[in-house]
């Protein structure tokens, strides 16, 4: 079976994020007031093959974990889903 | 002394770190491709500047899965000496040799200017030929050099003395906490800062405030193992 996890990496909330900050204020700039709070992140469109979800999710998590994010100061959200070709 | 200093596609502060051991000490330098798998016959290993992989996905992330860094493990493990500088530094977190993380500097910036540092601990294998509170002046050339650990991992620095160099209060260029600007391994055989001391060799450069730091490598290596 063939999955594409879409994965969303932002720095934790107790890392400051500087680019979020000056985003921010970009934002305040532009008169958009009501923005409290920005942060900016990656987003990874990763397509691989596992025998079914459970596996899947093993696989992504592990990616994340050992490679795709720094735990030190990144955390992760993603979705799943088959590819259905 | 043989010197190796690791070429990651990428690395380009890697001649000026081979011409810094070859114009301060005695010993030899080169260069070593990334591809290496043994580093055995090395008693000095340095991780150079520059921006290996490009620094896709995140500085260090990619050369930190380069075959010589399982060498290079292998190396600091058996107590030899391992010096990451700038993205050196930035790798050897990645790849966990190191505690903490490099951000991207507070103000956005990429900086490249003359940093002032304040020699915080003279016994490490690096800095035995400053002294205690000196300040330095070495380069610092980086868009994310602003290091962060957890509080605790902070507080396990300062306690053993793993804090190495910090950059002078209210001059701080990046936002790292603590002002840190270079930390070691609790063994104190990893060294990793942010500063390049390999820039700072020759007045003609600006500073020769680098030069005992590759003396006091030397220096170290020489007490364990006679005089060449």
């Amino acid at each position: 079976m063939t999955w594409q996890a879409l994965i969303y990496v932002t720095l934790k909330g107790s890392v400051l994020d500087p680019q979020g900050a000056a985003v921010t204020k970009a934002l305040h700039a532009m008169q958009y007031t009501n923005v409290h709070d920005v942060r900016v992140g990656k987003y990874l469109e990763v397509v691989f093959d596992a025998d079914n979800e459970q596996a899947a999710n093993e696989q992504v998590q592990a990616m994340c974990a050992k490679f795709l994010t720094n735990p030190v100061i990144e955390t992760y959200t993603y979705r799943l889903a088959e590819v259905v070709s | 002394m043989k010197t190796a200093v690791i070429q990651f596609p990428g690395s380009n502060c890697d001649v000026d770190a081979v011409k810094a051991v070859q114009s301060t000490t005695t010993g030899t330098a080169e260069l070593v491709w990334h591809t290496t798998k043994d580093l055995s016959a090395y008693d000095v290993i340095v991780v150079p500047g520059g921006f290996s992989y490009g620094d896709y996905l995140r500085a260090g992330a990619i050369a930190r899965f380069s075959p010589v860094m399982d060498a290079v493990a292998t190396e600091a493990e058996q107590g030899k000496l391992v010096i990451g500088i700038c993205n050196g530094f930035q790798v050897l977190t990645e790849a966990g040799l190191l505690p903490g993380a490099l951000r991207q500097n507070e103000s956005l910036q990429f900086r490249c200017e003359m940093a002032q540092l304040v020699v915080e601990n003279t016994d490490t294998p690096y800095t035995r030929s400053y002294q205690e509170g000196e300040v330095l002046r070495i380069p610092i050339a980086h868009g994310e050099g602003n290091y962060y650990a957890d509080d605790a991992t902070v507080q396990e620095l300062e306690k053993n003395g793993q804090i190495v160099f910090r950059y002078v209060k209210e001059h701080n260029p990046n936002g790292s906490v603590g002002d840190i600007a270079g930390i070691v391994n609790i063994r104190r055989n990893v060294l990793g800062m942010m500063p390049h001391p390999e820039r700072a060799v020759h007045e003609l450069l600006g500073s020769a405030d680098g030069v005992r730091l590759f003396t006091s490598i030397f220096t170290t290596w020489r007490d364990a193992h006679g005089t060449r």
